[in-house]
């Protein structure tokens, strides 16, 4: 298991490559989101402002 | 079909769609990366020359592979905006430029860690290298200009333009830098060759290359859905939602 | 711009109105020269002035230089026709505006990539660069420098309308430039050296020929995308 992590003695080359691959990947998939909810939130705001 | 790719251009049918879809692509997805991981990770082999560090080309080379192939959707779709202004074309275009410079950024990145350890080095100016970080340059130009430009049906025909001579450029500048070097002949490369690599690694990458596919199309869609909703803000089918 | 006006006389005409600015504004297009100058002269400064050194890296100084100097002055293309109506003028002439694009680059490039073949040599003398590759420097520029103007065009083109365009040209400008850059280089080098250059000034014949076809037509797009 502890031979996994170590990856041969590259273990701080490979495990940074895919922590930043998830990283980027999460990112690319959150931020869009976030901006999803932020513009439906908006969009009731101003809906119900105009009904008003 | 053709009706329904028609019905799929316009935007509230694909707001409508894309958002049915994000679900089935996030599964697929998770299970292929799971899958690619577990076949790259731990079946496959350690390398004969390169002991464990190799195991970066799992996400390197799917990355680089991407990179590629989204800059060549945003030219197709830059045709289309060209031609046709078809709307939809314009939200994928822009959409897709972030997600292409990211998988830029992590083929350099990546490429960059696997080089250290193997190469001794960090960076080489290379055929491959350059260009990819050309490219990168290419991206962060179309995001850039895109946002300088306030009317965004100006902007998407402007970043149209400057896709479809990036893309010209990006062969140019492929093949002229290795043409280069071998006229030159002076230093010599460590070209990165690959040789016949057993099933047991090949496979891992085309899973890992086909998860990163579907990747992009589930962040595509969900970005593309944002977009949607920015630009069509004063629209009737957003009022209704 | 009357179309009583043949293509060649609308031409013409365009291409001396620029000159003719040109040389009422020399202030300003001496200035990217004199960048040109100045910024190859800071490379001795900041290198130590070894002289194997900057003989071997001459061809490169020279042409980045060269590349950015020709970016400090693309902004002289359109801008001012952008500002003052002419702009407007051109596209909505008769005549097809991507021959007209192609007047403006011309003295464009008359005006700041023609002078470099004076300077250039000079400056790679001054560098210690071999006098043999000298005829190979004046040719890449003699074909690089339409090239420079004519993809740099499109790159104003895009961004004429923008507040801050000069800063997303830059941007937007250098990609497409390194092509060039490469062989440009790679020519004078191997010059240098005393090996065959041709292949390198073929395909920078390429690249100029691939330009001066397509380059106005993709301005003109980009002219009337900014414009609207």
């Amino acid at each position: 298991m502890a031979e996994f992590f170590q990856m041969g003695g590259y273990a701080a080359f490979v495990w940074p490559s895919y922590a930043l691959c998830a990283l980027v990947l999460w990112l690319n998939w959150y931020i869009p989101r976030k901006q999803h909810e932020k513009e439906l939130r908006q969009l009731k705001r101003r809906h119900k402002v105009e009904r008003k | 079909m053709f009706l329904w790719f028609h019905k799929l251009g316009s935007p509230p049918h694909f707001y409508r769609i894309a958002g049915k879809w994000i679900p089935w692509l996030t599964w697929i997805f998770l299970a292929l990366v799971i899958a690619g991981l577990y076949g790259g990770l731990i079946l496959a082999p350690p390398d004969y020359q390169q002991g464990e560090s190799y195991r970066i080309i799992f996400v390197h080379v799917p990355s680089a592979w991407m990179s590629m192939f989204i800059y060549v959707a945003m030219a197709i779709c830059g045709v289309v905006i060209i031609v046709w202004r078809m709307k939809l074309a314009e939200v994928v275009l822009i959409s897709s430029a972030p997600i292409g410079a990211s998988f830029t950024f992590l083929a350099l990145v990546t490429g960059s860690l696997w080089g250290k350890p193997m190469w001794g080095t960090y960076w080489v100016w290379d055929a491959r290298l350059t260009s990819e970080l050309i490219l990168l340059f290419l991206y962060l130009g179309i995001i850039g200009l895109h946002n300088a430009i306030e009317d965004k049906r100006v902007a998407a025909r402007a970043v149209a333009i400057l896709a479809l001579v990036g893309v010209v450029n990006i062969p140019i500048i492929h093949y002229s830098v290795e043409w280069w070097h071998s006229l030159h002949q002076g230093a010599s490369l460590t070209k990165f060759d690959k040789p016949s690599m057993p099933p047991s690694m090949y496979v891992p990458i085309l899973i890992m290359a086909l998860a990163f596919q579907v990747y992009y199309a589930l962040a595509l869609f969900h970005k593309c859905r944002v977009e949607l909703l920015q630009r069509e803000r004063n629209s009737k089918w957003v009022e209704e939602l | 711009m009357s179309s009583r006006l043949s293509l060649g006389q609308a031409f013409v005409f365009l291409l001396r109105r620029d000159l003719l600015l040109a040389l009422r504004n020399r202030a300003e297009y001496a200035m990217p020269l004199l960048f040109f100058v100045l910024v190859i002269t800071m490379f001795p400064l900041a290198l130590g002035a070894i002289p194997e050194l900057l003989a071997r890296i001459a061809p490169g100084i020279i042409w980045v230089a060269a590349l950015l100097a020709a970016m400090l002055s693309l902004d002289s293309i359109f801008r001012s026709d952008f500002d003052d109506g002419s702009l407007e003028q051109i596209l909505l002439s008769a005549h097809p505006v991507a021959i007209l694009v192609l007047a403006k680059v011309s003295a464009h490039w008359l005006v700041t990539g023609l002078p470099l073949l004076i300077v250039a040599p000079l400056l790679a003398e001054m560098l210690g660069m071999s006098a043999q590759a000298q005829p190979t420097l004046l040719l890449t520029i003699l074909i690089g420098t339409p090239i420079l103007s004519l993809v740099g065009a499109i790159g104003v083109a895009l961004t004429v309308g923008l507040r801050k365009g000069g800063i997303i040209l830059s941007l937007l400008v250098l990609p497409l430039y390194v092509p060039v850059l490469i062989f440009a280089s790679s020519a004078i080098d191997n010059a240098a050296m005393g090996f065959d250059v041709s292949a390198q000034i073929y395909m920078l014949l390429a690249f100029l020929l691939l330009s001066v076809s397509l380059s106005p037509w993709a301005t003109a797009a980009a002219l009337r995308m900014s414009a609207s």
